[in-house]
């Protein structure tokens, strides 16, 4: 049996040569990803800024009437309610913001009028109609949501790098972990520019994107490792091109199968994961991309070389080392 | 590296079996097929995203059980002077600022005051700390203060009685499978699968169903009522929306009793027909009830429900059956849950509503449905590339993926964890990993084929050097699954389960399950080149 081979034998592209192109082209992605995110702001869902969230599918139509259903909703005298569509085109999801109360028991008592009378609203104007669920989180629990999501990004991105850093040499760990901050400012870039909602869900989906980077950066590093071993008089961008290039068929064997599944999960999938596939999805492109123009060139201006792996001389060499200014 | 003794093939496969096992009733419920009764049973719970349900989060008001315990202790003071010593007369009696403190009017008894309330403040607990601090200043005063040790123990056990009052009052509902769960200081999870309109669930969570009967203060002019003066010794109390009285009443603070010590209480009608609450007082509360009633013959009462009263009447006649009749304006539907709530004992504490999620069941099934068939085609699609490009090693990969999906779902089961939308999500994402196990050990073994290591010495270096790379890559997604299962919430955790468990199994079938399969196709063709 003839097998696939995606990368033909002794590829040899010469990945490092582009490396300050790219990295400006991506310093510049990255600030205009926070200049996204600080004019448009992230569309946060009831999950972070609470609120009422009413979803709806409108079963006997192939296409939610939005606008009509945005008027609608507007002259019941609540606000001007955020609909979006929600997976599939007869899918809706319909924010409300938190009515003003004088106490949290009275806020609830006012968000589940205002929740019926719109459910009510809409069950008798559109035929048809069936409501699949309702989400209300008060201030403090949404504040609480955002608080624990952003700790969780951050207390994984500093151990993921400090067990880099242990297994390899520190100039790894501050790539990986420059390669990490890469894509989660692209994909945070990403859902200020589309406007999609950002949740709870989200928030898991950059974790996901975190470990799946954080994969290929490692496979990548595990081969420069292996072959500062190998070739001790390999110039550093060589050595690099020659690790990533090895390690290039199965950097796109692995994305080509993990983008299988989440392209099935996204447009067969439920609604509710779509937001979740298509981050991850992007966070592929975007990981491997770092993987190999973030993360390995980043190596040669912190001066990694093949003295970084000799095996460890001792405290006292250090000591010296250290004196001389040499780590 | 590729011996595998014929023990530690039966380990193996005994290990993959029982993980397969496991997930077989799994497997026929997301199926939507019956798994037989009599054989045994450990299914994964399905998220409330999943089944469809309810999803409410109770935050208890802490700072009550500070207003509620000081109340109590002022009462638990006079009670213990009157029966200790009679002639010990106090006064000044002041619970503000989260203290209790009071004037012992007669110098000379300060000293006999302090010898009965010290055993008072003693804790429950063995560790020999004290609830209350009692200071004495300017000679006559004394303060209460309860220390941080006993009210954090109250809180403790507010919380755990709230905790079993909320799982009574939902069974009382008989909805299915309830899970009530405690969350930090002062939260209680309630999920109910199935239930897509939580409003009764609610109207029963938020009443705390605190009756009380107190003496009316006749004394108390109706224009003082209503200016809001109130007599010493009393506190003035709203009548309840629904009551036949309307305003405001003066009640005397102590001196009544508690309506908690309830046999029973159910939904009944008067005379009229008007629908009322039937309770049965216990023993103890039958004879309270009975003295309360014999010493004020003649006299109005309060019945009061959470601080609002329902009605006043007048005692007629000393009630000695140990039974009473609430009325107060209800319906049949609201005396019912009222019933229900006495039953099912008051909330120690007052709950509120602070998130609250409805799935309706359609969504749920559907999102399992459509969940399954992308995971199902997605991952078809996975296999069969992996079959294009690497032959036979693809097939023993793709075995490897078989199973490591089945392996998740059975320790899922066997844990009693749930499976959420997210956690199918984790599951695309194991797969995504777990084949690039494979896919980092497959071409190792091409590249040093090419190399022109021979067959065997091949296959040996590809697992040896592509296992760096795949523990290291592991060990890393461990950390952000950890961080993710403590940090995160909901939806965060659900993803975080399947991830962990995913990456533990994943390296186990596809790094040892495989290379077992290769080693014995190697021992078995001894093939000269592989076709890789």
């Amino acid at each position: 049996m003839k097998l696939l081979k995606l990368v033909p034998d002794n590829t040899n592209v010469k990945f490092l040569r582009w490396r300050l192109p790219f990295y400006i082209i991506s310093l510049i992605l990255m600030a205009a990803s926070w200049g996204a995110v600080l004019t448009n702001g992230l569309n946060l869902g009831v999950d972070f800024v609470g609120g009422q969230m009413i979803r709806a599918t409108f079963v006997e139509s192939t296409e939610a009437p939005v606008a009509e259903l945005r008027d609608d909703i507007a002259g019941l005298g609540y606000g001007a309610p955020i609909i979006q569509r929600f997976g599939q085109p007869n899918e809706v999801s319909i924010r409300m913001r938190l009515p003003e109360g004088k106490d949290a028991v009275q806020v609830k008592d006012l968000a589940d009028q205002m929740t019926n009378a719109i459910v009510g609203e809409m069950e008798a104007n559109y035929p048809g109609v069936r409501i699949d669920g309702v989400d209300s989180v008060s201030g403090k629990v949404s504040s609480e949501l955002f608080e624990t999501g952003m700790l969780a990004l951050l207390a994984a991105m500093i151990a993921i790098a400090i067990y880099i850093w242990v297994r390899f040499e520190w100039q790894f760990g501050v790539g990986a972990l420059f390669a990490l901050v890469h894509d989660v400012t692209l994909t945070l870039g990403l859902f200020a520019l589309t406007q999609m909602e950002f949740d709870l869900n989200i928030v898991a989906a950059i974790l996901a994107i975190i470990g799946y980077s954080l994969n290929d950066t490692i496979v990548v590093y595990d081969r420069v490792r292996e072959n500062l071993k190998k070739y001790r008089k390999m110039p550093m961008e060589e050595l690099l091109d020659l690790s990533v290039n090895e390690t290039l068929p199965r950097t796109i064997m692995t994305s080509m199968t993990t983008l299988m599944v989440l392209l099935a999960l996204m447009f067969l999938g439920p609604a509710t994961t779509f937001g979740f596939a298509a981050a991850i999805a992007f966070g592929i492109f975007v990981g491997t991309y770092s993987s190999i123009y973030m993360a390995a060139p980043i190596l040669i201006w912190l001066k990694v070389n093949s003295n970084s792996f000799v095996p460890q001389e001792s405290a006292t060499d250090r000591q010296e080392k250290i004196a001389r200014g040499e780590i | 590296m590729l011996d595998f003794p014929r023990w530690k093939r039966i380990w193996l496969w005994g290990l993959t079996l029982a993980g397969v096992f496991l997930a077989l009733p799994s497997l026929t419920m997301l199926a939507g097929e019956r798994w037989p009764s009599q054989l045994p049973d450990p299914e994964i719970n399905l998220g409330l995203d999943l089944a469809g349900g309810s999803h409410i989060l109770l935050e208890a008001d802490t700072a009550q059980v500070r207003s509620l315990r000081l109340e109590a202790m002022e009462e638990e003071v006079r009670r213990a002077l009157r029966d200790a010593d009679p002639s010990i007369a106090i006064g000044d009696i002041s619970t503000a600022n989260g203290r209790l403190s009071f004037m012992v009017e007669d110098e000379s008894q300060v000293d006999a005051a302090r010898e009965v309330l010290l055993p008072m403040t003693e804790g429950v607990g063995l560790t020999g700390q004290r609830d209350w601090t009692i200071n004495v200043v300017d000679g006559q005063r004394f303060i209460f203060e309860p220390t941080e040790v006993g009210l954090n123990q109250a809180v403790e056990n507010a919380m755990d009685t709230a905790t079993d009052v909320v799982r009574r009052r939902i069974d009382e509902l008989g909805t299915r499978e309830p899970t009530i769960i405690r969350q930090g200081d002062d939260r209680i999870v309630v999920q109910v699968p199935g239930l897509d309109d939580p409003q009764a669930l609610k109207a029963l969570l938020g009443q705390t169903a605190k009756l009380e009967f107190k003496l009316v203060d006749q004394t108390a002019l109706p224009t003082d009522i209503a200016q809001g003066i109130v007599p010493p010794g009393s506190q003035i109390l709203p009548f309840a929306p629904d009551a036949s009285q309307q305003g405001a009443i003066a009640v005397r603070r102590l001196g009544g009793i508690q309506g908690d010590q309830l046999t029973n209480a159910q939904q009944g009608y008067d005379q009229n027909g008007t629908p009322v609450v039937n309770i049965t007082f216990n023993q103890e509360g039958g004879r309270k009830f009975a003295a309360l009633t014999t010493a004020n013959v003649g006299k109005p009462f309060a019945i009061i429900l959470d601080g609002e009263v329902l009605s006043a009447p007048n005692i007629n006649e000393p009630i000695l059956g140990g039974s009473a009749q609430i009325s107060g304006g209800f319906s049949v539907d609201s005396a019912n849950a009222l019933a229900i709530s006495l039953r099912s004992g008051a909330l120690p504490i007052d709950l509120q509503i602070v998130e609250e999620r409805t799935v309706g069941p359609d969504l749920g099934a559907d999102s399992i449905r459509k969940g399954v068939l992308a995971l199902m085609i997605g991952g078809a699609a996975v296999l069969a590339f992996m079959f294009a490009t690497y032959g036979r090693f693809g097939l023993y990969a793709n075995a490897a993926i078989f199973l490591n999906v089945l392996i998740i779902l059975g320790i899922m089961a066997l844990l009693g964890t749930t499976l959420t939308l997210p956690g199918i999500a984790g599951f695309v994402l194991t797969i995504g990993t777990a084949v690039d196990a494979n896919v980092l050990i497959n071409e190792r073994i091409r590249e040093e084929r090419r190399r022109g290591r021979r067959v065997v010495q091949a296959v040996e270096v590809g697992y040896r050097e592509a296992q760096r790379a795949i523990i290291d890559a592991n060990v890393t997604n461990v950390i952000a699954g950890v961080l993710l299962f403590l940090f995160g919430s909901g939806p965060i955790r659900g993803f975080a389960i399947v991830l962990i468990i995913g990456i533990v199994t994943s390296v186990f079938t596809a790094v040892t399950m495989t290379r077992m399969w290769v080693a014995g196709y190697l021992r078995k063709h001894r093939p000269s080149d592989l076709n890789i």
